[in-house]
């Protein structure tokens, strides 16, 4: 059954097929519009634990335990939640787990927000900081080969690697309710 | 000093004793602890090959727990861990009680102090129930006990994988000898995974 509603962005589409296709078992995720597609999805593929977390570092502990398990398990999250990471990530370091993770941009194209400024110019240097290599996709046509890139980069070679959607990607957001 | 927590009425269990009996009666499940004195408990009991301790990554112990759940279906996972280090990752019960893994059982060994830094009270001596937040959160099958007499009955939840268990267990806030387990994380995690048949990746 095909759970794609119309007007569903082609490269949220190419990034489910990249984790479907790596058999990804279990999706942890903090939501955002962004990752909308990849998370209904998820709820929707028998074969794929969909995990709502309450903070993002919940998801880092998440996905070693599924390591431990024999599956693989990847993280979605905005950019304010790799703050929310940070000593959890050296669960990663220090066991030399796999981890991937995509993260969506904030603060960084037309936010309307001031807030998200802060996180979102520190969200690369934290996750470098702490020993995650990062990988950037902005142009919606590269998103499949970057994702898929880095997503082999974790589960082929035992790295840890986040990829970042730029803020671009999805677009202006939407403040006025009609 | 009444060293025990005040919801136990001043009953508690020796932690080492029931931590002992409790995995001597799971000889086949898979083992989470949290860091410090929990870590140290799982390893006095008898190293396993089955056995994931943390040294760090203070909050994730259930988090993994779950992540292991349900990779692993068809096995028990046991979490032991502390009163300080739940507390630090409460939010993750409610995770956890979203997806009701019945093959997960969380021990929290509570002696409503911080042991591994001086015995500074925790919230659990300052007013917080973990077994009502655990059930507040979502896991119906919660419950407190205060001896080794009951450790059976926690053994039976795990061993059974019928339901999400969540266990408070008063411990008395003593610090039984050193026994620390291996520091290596990477040695430790694809020893578990070479036991349950996985290649280091």
């Amino acid at each position: 059954m095909d759970h794609t509603p119309a007007g569903t962005p082609g490269w949220q589409q190419d990034i489910f097929k990249v984790l479907k296709e790596g058999n990804v078992r279990q999706i942890a995720y903090v939501p955002d519009a962004g990752h909308s597609h990849v998370i209904r999805s998820a709820i929707a593929d028998p074969e794929i634990e969909d995990i709502v977390l309450t903070t993002e570092e919940e998801g880092v502990a998440v996905v070693s335990g599924a390591w431990l398990g024999g599956q693989r398990a990847v993280l979605l999250m905005q950019s304010s939640g790799v703050g929310n990471c940070v000593n959890m990530f050296s669960l990663l370091s220090s066991a030399n787990f796999p981890f991937f993770t995509l993260v969506t941009m904030r603060g960084e194209y037309a936010d309307f927000n001031p807030w998200q400024g802060p996180m979102g110019r520190a969200t690369q240097g934290a996750l470098e900081l702490m020993g995650i290599t990062v990988l950037r996709a902005s142009d919606p046509s590269q998103v499949e080969e970057i994702v898929r890139a880095g997503f082999d980069a974790a589960f082929e070679a035992g790295e840890r690697v986040a990829v970042l959607l730029g803020q671009n990607l999805i677009g202006r957001k939407k403040w006025e309710r009609k | 000093m009444n060293t025990t927590t005040e919801a136990s009425g001043g009953q508690a269990a020796d932690r080492r004793q029931f931590v002992a009996k409790l995995l001597g009666s799971l000889p086949d499940a898979l083992v989470v602890t949290g860091l410090g004195s929990s870590s140290y408990d799982v390893f006095a009991a008898g190293d396993r090959d089955r056995n994931y301790y943390l040294w760090g990554a203070m909050g994730g112990a259930t988090s993994l727990g779950l992540g292991l759940a349900l990779a692993q279906p068809d096995k028990s996972v046991v979490v032991v861990t502390g009163d300080g280090e739940q507390l630090m990752g409460i939010g993750s019960l409610a995770t956890i009680a979203a997806k009701q893994p019945r093959n997960l059982t969380i021990v929290v060994l509570d002696n409503g102090h911080f042991g591994e830094t001086g015995m500074q009270r925790s919230h659990t001596s300052l007013g917080t129930d973990l077994v009502a937040v655990a059930k507040g959160f979502g896991i119906p099958n919660s419950f407190a006990v205060e001896s080794i007499e009951r450790c059976g009955e926690v053994a039976d939840h795990a061993a059974a994988r019928k339901q999400l268990t969540f266990v408070r267990v008063s411990i008395e806030a003593n610090e039984p000898p050193r026994a620390l387990p291996p520091r290596d994380g990477a040695f430790v995690k694809n020893r578990f995974r070479a036991a349950l048949g996985f290649a280091s990746f």
